[in-house]
C-alpha cells in the first residue's frame, strides 16, 4: 500500500509536470473557515508574536480559497497536493485528516475540465476506462423517474418512501436538496461509475457550492463530479469570479448555520478581495487521492490504504 | 431517558425502533462530499429477530434500550414459566414461551444460560454453546457397523433429536454443539 500510494503521487506530479501546471503550497491554518454548513472546520488556536492574546485559527477543509487567491495574483494553471481535515467523518469512505489533489486550470470550463480529469484517473487507473457523462437532471429522471430541478421536498420524499428507503418515513429533513442528497447516495450513486468513470454534471443551482450558476430554464451549477465504482471520487466547478456573489453565498450559508445552531464561521476576507481584484475565469476540481487509491488497489474500506487510520492515529 | 445520537452508532449499541429492543448490526457513514450526512444501520430486533435497516439523518438521537446479558442458571419450568436463578446473587428471573424459544431443547437443569433482559424481563434465553446430555432414545440395532457412514437419530434427555455416529447407546452421555445442532463427543460419566 505504501508504494502504491507512494507511486500514485509520482505519477500525478509527473502528468502535471508535462501538462505545464504549477505545484504550489498554501496554508493549511488560517483566520478564515468554510461557511458551507454541511462542512465541519477543526480549529486550534496560536498564542505568541503577532497574536498576544491568542486567535482561533481553522484547519482547511480544502485549499480552495487560497489558490484562488494566487489564481487571482496571476499563478497561471495550479495544482496541490494536501492532507485536509474535516470534523464529523468517519466512516469506511471517510476519514477526518484525508489526502486531497486540488488543481485549477484559466480558461477551462467545467466541461473541459472534465477531459483533463478523465485522462489523469484513466493514466492513474491499472487499465482505461470508458467515460460516461451525464447530467443530474438525466440521471434523476433514469433511476427515478423524477425532476430534481422542480420537485418539492414532499414530492421527493414520496419517491424515497416509494422506492424503498428504510426509515424515509420518519426522516425529517429540511430542504429538497437533503432529500435530493439521500436519493442519490441510496438510489442513484450505486449505478455510477460501474465499469468506467461517471461524471454527473449540472447540479440544482441549489447545491452551487462555488461553482457559476448558468441562467436558463432551469438555472444549473456548473458543477460536476466523477464516480467510479458507486464511489464519489472529485468535485469540480466553473468557478465563481464573482466577488458580491461569493460574498452572498457566504453570507446565506452562515444564515443556514445559525437555523441549525452551528457555529457561524468568520468568511474569508482575503479570498473575496482577490475575487474582486480579478479572478481569471478558470475552472477547479478537488480529488480524493485515498478514494482513488482504494480504486487503483480494489479494497472497499479507507482505512486499507492508510497507513494509520483515525483511530490509530 | 437514555438517548444515543448517531455519533455513537456502532455494532451491539441496544436502541428502541418503533417499541421494539434492537442491536445495531452495521453502521454506515454516508455523506456527500457537499451535502446531507446520513447513517445508514443494520438493526436486529431483539423480540423478533427480524434483521432491517434503517436510515437516519446524521446528529440525530434515538432512545436507548435497558437490555442486557446475564448468564443465569436453569433452575425448572413450572409449566408455564422457565426460572432462572444468578449463580452469585441467588436472585431469580422468569422467562415466558415466548423468550425461550427453541432453546427449551437443549435447557438442562444447572446449565448456565445467556439470558437477554429488556427493562429487567428475559426476553431471549440463549443456551451455551456446548451442552452435555443424555441420550433416551436411539436405535440399538446398529452396534456392529463401525462404518460410521450416516449416523442415526438419537432423542436427548431435553427433547432434541440430534444424528450421532452409530455406537451412541441409550443411556450414553453426549457434547452437543447447540449453534450447529452437530453431535461433538461422547462423555464419561463422572
Amino acid at each position: 500500500m505504501l508504494r502504491a500510494r507512494a507511486g500514485l503521487l509520482a505519477d500525478i506530479r509527473s502528468f502535471f509536470r508535462q501538462a505545464g501546471v504549477l505545484e504550489v503550497e498554501t496554508p493549511v491554518c488560517s483566520r478564515f473557515g468554510v461557511t458551507d454548513p454541511s462542512i465541519e472546520s477543526f480549529t486550534t488556536r496560536y498564542t505568541g508574536p503577532g497574536a498576544a492574546r491568542g486567535e482561533t485559527l481553522y484547519l482547511h477543509t480544502s485549499p480552495e480559497f487560497p489558490m484562488k487567491r494566487l489564481l487571482a495574483a496571476g499563478s497561471g494553471p495550479i495544482y496541490q497536493i494536501c492532507k485536509v481535515f474535516r470534523g464529523g467523518e468517519l466512516g469506511t469512505r471517510h476519514n477526518p485528516e484525508f489526502t486531497l489533489l486540488e488543481w485549477y486550470r484559466p480558461g477551462f470550463d467545467h466541461l473541459g475540465l472534465m477531459d483533463e480529469v478523465a485522462s489523469l484517473v484513466n493514466a492513474l487507473l491499472p487499465s482505461t476506462l470508458p467515460v460516461e457523462r451525464v447530467s443530474y437532471g438525466e440521471v434523476f429522471q433514469r433511476y427515478l423517474g423524477i425532476d430534481p430541478h422542480v420537485a418539492s421536498a414532499e414530492s421527493l420524499r414520496q419517491c424515497a418512501i416509494g422506492t424503498g428507503i428504510s426509515g424515509a418515513e420518519t426522516l425529517s429533513l429540511d430542504s429538497a436538496d437533503a432529500w435530493l442528497d439521500l436519493l442519490l447516495t441510496q438510489r442513484i450513486e450505486p449505478h455510477l461509475g460501474r465499469e468506467r468513470l461517471s461524471f454527473l454534471f449540472d447540479y440544482p443551482a441549489s447545491q452551487a457550492a462555488l461553482a457559476k450558476v448558468r441562467p436558463g430554464a432551469p438555472s444549473v451549477a456548473e458543477r460536476f463530479e466523477l464516480y467510479l465504482e458507486g464511489i464519489e471520487i472529485a468535485n469540480g466547478f466553473h468557478e465563481l469570479t464573482d466577488a458580491q456573489e461569493q460574498q452572498c453565498r457566504f453570507e446565506q450559508e452562515n444564515v443556514i448555520r445559525e437555523e441549525r445552531g452551528l457555529p457561524t464561521v468568520p468568511m474569508d476576507r482575503n479570498l473575496l478581495s482577490g475575487l474582486a481584484s480579478g479572478m481569471p475565469e478558470c475552472a477547479g476540481v478537488a480529488l480524493g487521492i485515498d478514494r482513488l487509491l482504494m480504486r487503483v488497489m480494489d479494497v472497499a474500506s479507507i482505512e486499507e490504504v492508510l497507513a494509520f487510520p483515525y483511530l490509530r492515529a | 431517558m437514555a438517548s444515543y445520537s448517531t455519533s455513537e452508532f456502532k455494532g451491539g449499541l441496544k436502541i428502541m425502533m418503533d417499541g421494539d429492543p434492537c442491536s445495531i448490526i452495521e453502521n454506515e457513514f454516508v455523506k456527500p462530499g457537499k451535502g446531507q450526512a446520513f447513517s445508514r444501520v443494520k438493526i436486529r430486533n431483539l423480540k423478533t429477530g427480524r434483521v432491517l435497516e434503517k436510515t437516519f439523518k446524521s446528529g440525530e438521537s434515538v432512545e436507548a434500550a435497558d437490555v442486557m446479558e446475564v448468564d443465569l442458571q436453569y433452575l425448572y419450568a413450572d409449566g408455564e414459566f422457565w426460572h432462572f436463578m444468578d449463580p452469585e446473587t441467588f436472585e431469580q428471573v422468569s422467562a415466558d414461551e415466548k423468550a425461550v424459544g427453541d432453546t427449551i431443547k437443549w435447557m438442562k437443569a444447572q446449565d448456565l444460560c445467556t439470558i437477554t433482559l429488556w427493562n429487567g424481563s428475559p426476553i431471549i434465553v440463549a443456551p451455551p454453546n456446548f451442552v452435555v446430555l443424555t441420550v433416551t432414545d436411539t436405535d440399538p440395532g446398529l452396534k456392529g457397523d463401525t462404518s460410521g457412514s450416516g449416523g442415526k437419530p438419537a432423542t436427548l434427555e431435553s427433547g432434541a433429536v440430534v444424528r450421532v455416529p452409530l455406537f451412541v447407546q441409550i443411556g450414553e452421555m453426549i457434547k452437543v454443539d447447540t449453534r450447529t445442532g452437530e453431535y461433538v463427543s461422547r462423555v464419561k460419566e463422572g
